[in-house]
């Protein structure tokens, strides 16, 4: 059912690009969706996943920009739940588990709150990850943790409306969790889960730019709002 | 806006130095630069005077903040000087957190300037409630877990005072995750998850659940969680942290602190 945990290691990258995009066809044609396209359909609103999508504008624009990288680590999750690494510790899987959960449930929020201005699912490209690695798999995981904490920092400037950046408070902390915990399990009990005092705020641009490598799908910002200070890194 | 004249001489310089950042970690250098230069950075914010240009609003979420960092740095301070209360194994955790809770002390004196309150005569004990705080390994982690979920709560529920000043929404929230990144190290050494299922306090005493009431919520903004496809209930729950309101945090930490 899930294309990209089929793919031979053997593939190099662009070959499995290519075939990843033949798949992602294929998966769409034949509603085998469920490694990454929300929940299940892939929506023509907002786009055709194969052609791009366009974030759109003011607050639904932040809103999209958040439930674009919520379908990129609920996939990642749903992965490498999916196709564990070796001797993955029961602790662990049940951790990846959980997260796996939690992020597929600000997926499911952020499109059922956006309705039918959310973008369609965007087609991951995990190509680098090797899921049978656990080093690889838990870097990768700290990666998108600090990223997603990062990014809902340097949008709660962005949004107009509160009750906006209140959820993204309630959901980014809960990111920072999983920073922390992803973490921890790489350098057990240094200060590994907490590296700075204060923790990164980027501007979409940079958000996507760093996790453009792990999506096949063209994101299309550049009718977000901007930001009036520098990123803060 | 008056503070952000203010705020744009120490931005982004200072907060740059202050702080050590993710992006730029990887190398432990990094994070060793940043707060070898604290001292520095205050040097050039102690002569200036920050806190007068900014709104009455500001002031008062920005001292709530402080009043709450100062409680866990004076807390986190006391716990590092008893020697043997913290096992080898868990120092460099909790070295770690007091020099963040030291670091946000600083960040929002630097900012508050002039207008910064008088520090708290902070009580761990809570008036002899927790008398073994710093002799009883397990009373210390049980009060760092309460105080860091507290933490997150509040700065989530101060979040949207803070609007009018980009900056310093963006400084806040900032701090707001790696005060969720504490919670979470000190949940897991207590042996708990690092994330919050539904209202439960786990495993800590019956005087931690206010700060747990509420965290059961899985409405938001309209949606209710528990229905999305793919969803459980204990999954909603735990994907989002609630806020507290600045009087339902100060009764939480009143009893630590002396009048």
């Amino acid at each position: 059912m899930e294309e990209a945990a089929k793919l031979p290691d053997s593939l190099d990258s662009s070959d499995r690009r290519s075939f990843l995009k033949m798949s992602a066809g294929a998966a769409a044609a034949f509603g085998l969706t469920s490694l990454s396209f929300g929940s299940g359909q892939a929506s023509a609103m907002g786009g055709d996943a194969t052609m791009g999508v366009d974030l759109g504008s003011g607050d639904e624009g932040i809103l999209n920009y958040a439930y674009a990288l919520e379908q990129l680590e609920a996939a990642f999750y749903t992965q490498a739940v999916s196709t564990p690494y070796a001797n993955m510790a029961a602790g662990e899987m049940q951790m990846l588990s959980d997260i796996r959960d939690h992020e597929i449930v600000h997926r499911e929020f952020f499109k059922a709150a956006l309705g039918s201005k959310a973008i369609a699912g965007l087609t991951p490209n995990f190509g680098k990850v090797k899921f049978n690695d656990r080093e690889s798999v838990l870097k990768t995981a700290e990666a998108f943790e600090n990223l997603g904490v990062s990014a809902y920092n340097g949008a709660g400037k962005l949004l107009k409306n509160g009750d906006y950046l209140l959820i993204a408070g309630k959901i980014v902390s809960v990111e920072a969790r999983h920073a922390a915990a992803i973490g921890d399990l790489l350098k057990p009990r240094t200060d590994a889960f907490a590296p700075g005092a204060l923790d990164g705020a980027k501007n979409p641009d940079a958000v996507l730019k760093a996790a453009g490598p792990f999506v096949m799908t063209k994101i299309m910002a550049s009718s977000l709002p901007k930001s009036n200070g520098e990123d803060e890194k | 806006m008056n503070d952000r004249t203010a705020f744009e001489q120490i931005e982004p310089e200072l907060l740059e130095r202050i702080t050590a950042r993710p992006e730029s970690l990887g190398k432990a250098a990094s994070v060793l630069a940043g707060v070898a230069s604290i001292p520095l950075a205050l040097g050039v914010l102690s002569q200036a005077v920050f806190g007068e240009g900014l709104p009455d609003q500001i002031v008062d979420v920005l001292n709530f903040a402080l009043t709450l960092e100062h409680i866990e740095d004076d807390f986190y301070r006391a716990a590092m000087s008893h020697s043997g209360l913290i096992p080898d194994s868990d120092k460099k955790v909790f070295e770690t957190i007091s020099k963040h809770e030291s670091a946000h002390v600083k960040v929002l004196m630097g900012v508050l300037g002039s207008k910064a309150a008088a520090a708290p005569n902070v009580d761990p004990t809570a008036g002899g409630m927790f008398a073994d705080v710093f002799s009883n390994y397990q009373t210390f982690l049980a009060l760092s877990e309460t105080f860091e979920d507290t933490g997150v709560r509040a700065y989530k529920g101060q979040a949207g005072n803070l609007m009018s000043s980009p900056k310093l929404l963006t400084a806040a929230l900032r701090i707001h995750s790696v005060e969720a990144r504490h919670a979470c190290e000190v949940r897991r050494i207590r042996g708990d998850k690092g994330w919050i299922g539904g209202s439960s306090r786990g495993t800590l005493p019956a005087a931690a659940q206010a700060t747990y009431d509420g965290e059961d919520n899985c409405m938001q903004g309209g949606v209710d969680l528990s229905k999305l496809p793919g969803v459980t209930s204990a999954a909603a729950s735990e994907a989002f942290d609630e806020p507290l309101s600045k009087d339902q945090v100060l009764a939480i930490v009143k009893p630590f602190l002396r009048s």
